[in-house]
């Protein structure tokens, strides 16, 4: 008899940044099954949305995810304004795809800095983390914030982008696409990679289909589909761009469309960028009241569709809304692309999908007379000894 | 095929199964059949006519629960929504599991939200919700007053 043994990873986990848990069934360094436990990050945002009104659905939806965080709200604006009927003006189409395409960017350079670090590439993940940083900055001229865009709303969007603001913005572009265009290039031609990810977790056209994965993760097994093209919305229609796709269907042939997706989209925001000095006008429709209804939106996030299913009753909050994430229908492909691979290719065939991870944080507070930061990296290893400080003193004195 | 072929063939096809035939706009199709025939109607459309299942989901509704089955084709921008209710008593229906390994987990979920319960699911066990959680409560339903 064989000796069959389950290693267990998660749902807390040095690799993971988010719970979940894995069991990999091995037999030596051979996998044979993975089970996949979900639920330590359930929090019920379904449930919730029924007690919101339609604009506050917007900002609640942008909570699921901290990576994608203006995918949710893109594809339940669309659901919205399918129930009310309303159609959006053209200068808020081109702003939804300059901030949707920014995330793609961000988002796609995230994944291939966690792709080469899970190989144990580092200098690949410093790189690619490196040249997101300015792609951050320009997310921040454009909407104020790093992540959390707080761009849309049923009806448009709610910050406009400003005339002299387009120059710098595509300045900063071009900049970010000569590091992006050295990393891609790096990246592919290097032999040491090609031979780590080629052929190593092959997810086939038959299976991609069957289990209805959407995204790099289709695209990279030769699946054609895209909702910015295949259902135009948003300033989609209107840009000339390409889908990538390839038929490898290995971790290899998904860094190949993550990486390759980088440069559409940068097309995608200079072409939108271009447009938005002769399109003026409004940045919003005013919606008056949701009837009731039915309404289906989505949007092509960087891991794939995300799906938004919203009911209204007529009232001013939704009866029902349904999201489906694209990891949900990526993950399970795990059942088929992992048995049979070693424990090491395990984890990064799970990390190809790019299951959604969740961070960014900083601070700053900046003084308003005279404009300067005031605290700065030596300020903040301060506060935290002064507080590591506190801790110890109430750990020594419990009750003190 | 052009949709206006597949959506013929489909009329024809299952004449007298189709309850209630929608047409939202160009774009969105909701079709209302029973549950009965859900598994013939899913295999037509996804394995002969190849739409891609987006998801499956459920809604509580004074009448029963609401079983909906969105699936996309693609090429024709068109997205086909299944509809069938269940009703509340006998809170059954065909799970499309076998046909879709992909639906797998959404039927999984749904039947720990919301109490629907898949015949011949292959591996029905809970997804989310703690192994705690109370059986029978289910947090997608809407609680009616004395109805705890």
């Amino acid at each position: 008899m064989k000796n069959k043994t389950i290693i267990p990873i998660g749902p807390f986990h040095p690799l993971q940044e988010e719970p979940e848990f894995f069991e990999l069934v091995v037999e030596g360094e051979k996998v044979l099954d993975i089970n996949v436990h979900l639920g330590y990050n359930h929090r019920g945002i379904e449930k919730i949305a029924e007690s919101k009104t339609f604009d506050q659905m917007v900002f609640l939806v942008e909570r699921i995810c901290g990576i994608c965080s203006t995918s949710h709200p893109i594809a339940n604006c669309n659901a919205v304004e399918e129930i009310a009927g309303v159609e959006i003006p053209e200068r808020a189409k081109y702003i939804r795809s300059i901030v949707g395409e920014l995330e793609r960017l961000h988002s796609h350079l995230l994944w291939v800095g966690l792709a080469g670090h899970f190989i144990g590439y580092n200098t690949l993940w410093m790189w690619a983390w490196k040249y997101r940083e300015p792609i951050l900055e320009l997310f921040e001229a454009v909407t104020g914030n790093r992540n959390h865009y707080a761009m849309m709303k049923p009806g448009g969007v709610l910050r406009d982008i400003k005339e002299e603001d387009i120059a710098p913005l595509l300045k900063g572009l071009d900049e970010a696409e000569k590091k992006i265009g050295m990393v891609t290039k790096a990246a592919l031609d290097d032999p040491v990679l090609a031979a780590r990810l080629k052929g190593v977790g092959v997810l086939s056209k038959e299976d991609a289909i069957a289990y209805g994965a959407v995204g790099p993760t289709a695209r990279a097994s030769g699946v054609d589909i895209d909702v910015r093209r295949d259902e135009p919305y948003a300033a989609y229609g209107l840009v000339d761009w390409q889908v990538i796709t390839q038929e490898g269907g290995d971790v290899l042939a998904k860094a190949v469309v993550r990486l390759l997706e980088c440069f559409e989209s940068m097309k995608i925001i200079r072409q939108c960028l271009e447009k938005l000095r002769t399109v003026k006008g409004e940045i919003a429709v005013k919606i008056k009241e949701i009837p009731p209804g039915e309404g289906i939106g989505h949007h092509e996030a960087p891991r794939g569709e995300t799906f938004h299913y919203v009911r209204s009753d007529g009232s001013n909050s939704p009866v029902r809304l349904k999201v489906r994430a694209p990891t949900y229908v990526n993950l399970p492909t795990c059942k088929v692309t992992v048995p049979g691979q070693s424990v090491a290719d395990a984890t990064l065939i799970l990390a190809s999908i790019d299951p959604c991870y969740c961070c960014t944080e900083r601070i700053i507070t900046i003084n308003k007379k005279t404009g300067q930061r005031e605290l700065k990296g030596e300020d903040l290893l301060r506060l935290c000894r002064k507080k590591t400080e506190k801790i110890r003193r109430k750990l020594e004195k419990p009750n003190g | 095929m052009p949709v206006e072929d597949v959506m013929k063939e489909f009329k024809e096809k299952f004449r007298g199964k189709i309850l209630q035939w929608q047409e939202k706009s160009p774009k969105r199709y909701y079709i209302t059949i029973s549950e009965k025939d859900l598994l013939e109607i899913v295999e037509f459309i996804f394995a002969e006519q190849k739409a891609r299942f987006i998801i499956e989901s459920g809604i509580d509704t004074p009448h029963g629960i609401e079983m909906l089955y969105h699936f996309s084709f693609d090429k024709l921008n068109k997205i086909i929504t299944l509809r069938a209710v269940v009703p509340k008593e006998k809170c059954e229906i065909e799970s499309i599991s076998i046909l879709i390994p992909g639906a797998a987990w959404i039927e999984r979920e749904i039947s720990e939200l919301l109490g629907v319960k898949f015949l011949n699911h292959p591996d029905p066990r809970r997804l989310l919700l703690a192994d705690d959680w109370p059986s029978g409560d289910y947090p997608l339903r809407h609680r009616v007053k004395g109805n705890k």
